[in-house]
């Protein structure tokens, strides 16, 4: 196992970090939060063209560049520092690791270079009302119908699915329960009977959607294998690539809270040079190098397929996402009133780590996974 | 280093050791050909029984040693960081007269610096070193003095200059044990063990001879000290190893061993046994308890990348690039560990952590983590130490007001305690 970045790696994470920097200034987050898309069209063509990111771990057969989920991990890590909107953690990441576990060789063919170009945007609809993001709770159901299949049923929580136009839906035959007959399916964006509302999130830069099928004509990928073991490989790629993320955005936090401390002068001295701020701070800094640890050596364990690779994935997204949410508490406490004013950014981070915290699965799921998976083991 | 000189140094140590080394020799008089030869302490200048050579030579020829089975120097215990400070810091005629009796391990040491009134603020010491003639006379009292019983020097930090700021008020002396003057008492410490020692001056005596460096230069002598400490805090389980051969010198070396670790025997225990949680939990049905399952995947976790952090820096270190912060958490991090790891026993344990000894689980360990993991978050820097380095250091925050400027002497004090 890899404990450091190569030369190579830190000279990408440095273009990306660039990119972002210089694409996503807080006033151009603000801005797109507040539109109906979400995100800038030019500048995901920049990120997809210019940079080749979409495709970063597709291999090069279907037009991507067959990196590494490590250099996944370093993308997603600068994406979430500068909290850049894109749909590149919908589409490149959920939807395409989907489509690259679970579909035939022609599917890949035809569906993964226009999502490498970013001509094409998908999305993965998993989660239902019951919001869980695994293949038993799924109710939406795919029924055979000639040669291919007809949906009906309803998904929520489908990040970027506002705006997908390739839908990567998990649903199982009628009749069935638990992990049988789960199948993963791919639907049109404007396939007729479609319909889509975008929902109001309390992470304005992360949109959510609610995707309602009425005899929506779908082909099934993954005609030959096992889908549910696809999905799980699918729900652990998502839960390592956010929890770089995350890790991302909690170092952007801290990186502001010191800054901060440094400045704000209170009983004639500035409030870094108190124990009780700059003991949090120094927690902080620890809690954040622990999450990096996580995120990174689960990159590098999925990068090398490492045979634990989903307890991997859970001891990931657990640790980063409590370390996130506990930057984002106390970045806002050491604020103090400022950090609570809409115009100050500080919210914009807490909100990311909340959605983090909840999407694919909470901290609490993602530990008791980890010991069934130990259990498992011996 | 070169892979030719690699070579060189091992062919010669090699060469060296096939010709000298025999397991029926005695522990002392091998060492004193060790100290003759250089090879005991290479990485030392060749006039104080080393060879001058470079401290990356030090793997291959352990490796050496290793092979033939060949003991080494007395490595263990406060003796070694004596010796790195004495090198570092003693003029010629103190190094001639103590460096290769520490080598050879015929005197014990102890390291003289902790007081009652004066823990994490080493520099705050009150045993006084006043001139008597030509000689210093020391009152005063120091404390959790590892091995101090049977030591035969001790260094020692005592204050020679009243009216001077605090941190240059400092001598350092090396400190003959064996006076009625100077009383040794175990310190019993809360998990019942005695490990360590309060060590109480009455008029003790040292000559001129004895200080170390120049008057009012103690501080910086004593972070030579701690510096060589911290470096070494990492080896301490490693230098604990000790080979099962048969033979005159193992079982001399393994008697010595004995002695230096006894204190050092509950210290698996201190930083919590993370490696007992699973076994027990599965050992006790805890293991289907959901509450328990959550406490010990927050902790397992929580341990892994306490590990993965460590061989960040390592990583970093190795490759020559400049430690980022993950170098400076590792001991705020192990407290963490340690006290979740407590948590996390005593939850699977239940009522059975209401007992110790033969009564308790596992024979009396599981108590014996919860009483001293208290001790991880304190010893060798408490944490609060610890986030204070981190934040100014790391974070470049700023120093909080210092109120222990000017002469020591109206410094605000802790009392003396009475005995």
């Amino acid at each position: 196992m890899q404990f450091s970045f190569t030369d190579e790696q830190a000279q990408f994470r440095a273009v990306v970090q660039r990119f972002a920097r210089d694409k996503s200034p807080t006033t151009e987050v603000r801005r797109l939060m507040q539109t109906g898309e979400g995100f800038d069209r030019e500048v995901w063509r920049g990120m997809c063209e210019d940079l080749g990111l979409a495709g970063l771990h597709v291999p090069e057969a279907y037009g991507g560049a067959g990196f590494g989920f490590v250099e996944v991990g370093i993308v997603v890590e600068e994406l979430g520092r500068s909290l850049l909107c894109s749909p590149y953690f919908g589409s490149s990441i959920l939807a395409t690791s989907a489509i690259l576990h679970a579909a035939s060789e022609a599917q890949k063919q035809a569906l993964l270079p226009s999502l490498v170009s970013g001509k094409k945007i998908a999305c993965l609809a998993l989660a239902e009302a019951s919001g869980q993001w695994n293949c038993a709770s799924i109710e939406l159901t795919a029924a055979q119908s000639g040669d291919g299949f007809v949906l009906n049923g309803r998904k929520n929580f489908v990040l970027d699915g506002h705006v997908a136009d390739v839908v990567i839906v998990a649903a199982r035959k009628p009749g069935t329960s638990g992990l049988e007959g789960i199948g993963l399916f791919v639907v049109d964006g404007t396939a007729s009977g479609l319909q889509r509302r975008a929902l109001d999130t309390i992470d304005e830069t992360r949109k959510l959607a609610e995707l309602s099928f009425n005899e929506v004509s779908a082909q099934a990928l993954n005609d030959t294998g096992d889908a549910a073991a696809a999905i799980t490989r699918t729900l652990d790629d998502g839960a390592i690539a956010l929890a770089n993320e995350m890790v991302g955005g909690a170092q952007a936090l801290l990186d502001c809270v010191v800054e901060y401390a440094q400045i704000r002068m209170q009983f004639g001295r500035v409030i870094g040079s108190f124990q009780a701020v700059k003991h949090k701070c120094a927690e902080m800094l620890l809690d954040v190098e622990l999450a990096k640890s996580a995120a990174y050596y689960a990159a590098q364990a999925r990068a090398e397929n490492d045979p634990e690779v989903s307890a991997l994935a859970s001891l990931a997204k657990a640790t980063t996402a409590d370390a996130y949410m506990r930057t984002a508490i106390e970045s806002i406490q050491l604020h103090g009133g400022i950090g609570f004013t809409w115009d100050h950014d500080t919210h914009l981070w807490y909100k990311r780590a909340k959605s983090s915290e909840v999407l694919l699965d909470d901290p609490s799921y993602h530990r008791e996974r980890y010991i069934a998976l130990q259990e498992a083991l011996a | 280093m070169s892979g030719d000189n690699e070579n060189q140094v091992r062919n010669e140590v090699r060469a060296w050791l096939e010709e000298n080394w025999d397991p029926n020799t005695g522990l002392i008089e091998w060492r004193d050909k060790l100290a003759d030869s250089g090879w005991g302490v290479p990485h030392w200048p060749e006039q104080w029984y080393g060879r001058g050579l470079p401290v990356a030579f030090n793997p291959v020829i352990d490796t050496e040693f290793e092979r033939i089975g060949a003991v080494g120097v007395a490595k263990i215990g406060i003796r070694m960081l004596a010796a790195a400070t004495l090198l570092d810091c003693a003029n010629d005629d103190q190094k001639s007269r103590f460096l290769r009796r520490m080598l050879t391990g015929e005197d014990t040491w102890c390291q003289l610096f902790s007081e009652p009134g004066s823990g994490s603020d080493l520099a705050g010491a009150t045993t006084r070193a006043d001139r008597d003639g030509d000689n210093w006379i020391i009152n005063g009292q120091k404390v959790w003095t590892t091995s101090a019983h049977h030591a035969e020097w001790g260094l020692l930090l005592a204050r020679t200059d009243w009216d001077a700021p605090k941190h240059q008020g400092l001598s350092f002396f090396i400190l003959d044990m064996r006076q009625d003057a100077i009383e040794v008492q175990p310190l019993k410490q809360m998990n019942g063990h005695a490990s360590f020692n309060q060590v109480f001056f009455t008029d003790a005596h040292v000559p001129p001879e004895n200080l170390v460096s120049t008057i009012g230069n103690g501080w910086n002598v004593a972070m030579t000290t701690l510096a060589h400490e911290r470096r070494g805090a990492d080896a301490l389980r490693r230098w604990g190893k000790v080979s099962d051969r048969p033979g005159r010198i193992y079982d001399e070396e393994r008697a010595e061993v004995a002695t230096v670790m006894e204190p050092y025997k509950w210290y698996p225990q201190r930083a919590g046994r993370v490696d007992l949680v699973w076994p027990r939990a599965i050992e006790t049905g805890r293991i289907s308890d959901p509450t328990v399952r959550q406490e010990v995947a927050k902790l397992l976790m929580l341990s892994r990348t306490a590990e993965w952090t460590a061989q960040r820096a390592r990583a970093a270190q190795e490759q020559g690039r400049p430690q980022g912060p993950e170098g400076s958490l590792g001991k705020l991090a192990s407290s963490h560990v340690a006290r979740a790891a407590a948590k996390v026993h005593t939850l699977i344990g239940g009522a059975d952590a209401l007992l110790k000894g033969a009564d308790g689980a596992l024979n009396g360990t599981i108590a014996e983590i919860l009483l001293s993991v208290p001790a991880t978050s304190i010893a060798g820097g408490t944490d609060e130490i610890q986030r204070n380095i981190i934040s100014e250091r790391v974070l470049q925050m700023a120093k909080e007001p210092r109120m222990d400027g000017g002469p020591f002497r109206d410094v605000p004090k802790n009392p003396t305690r009475e005995r």
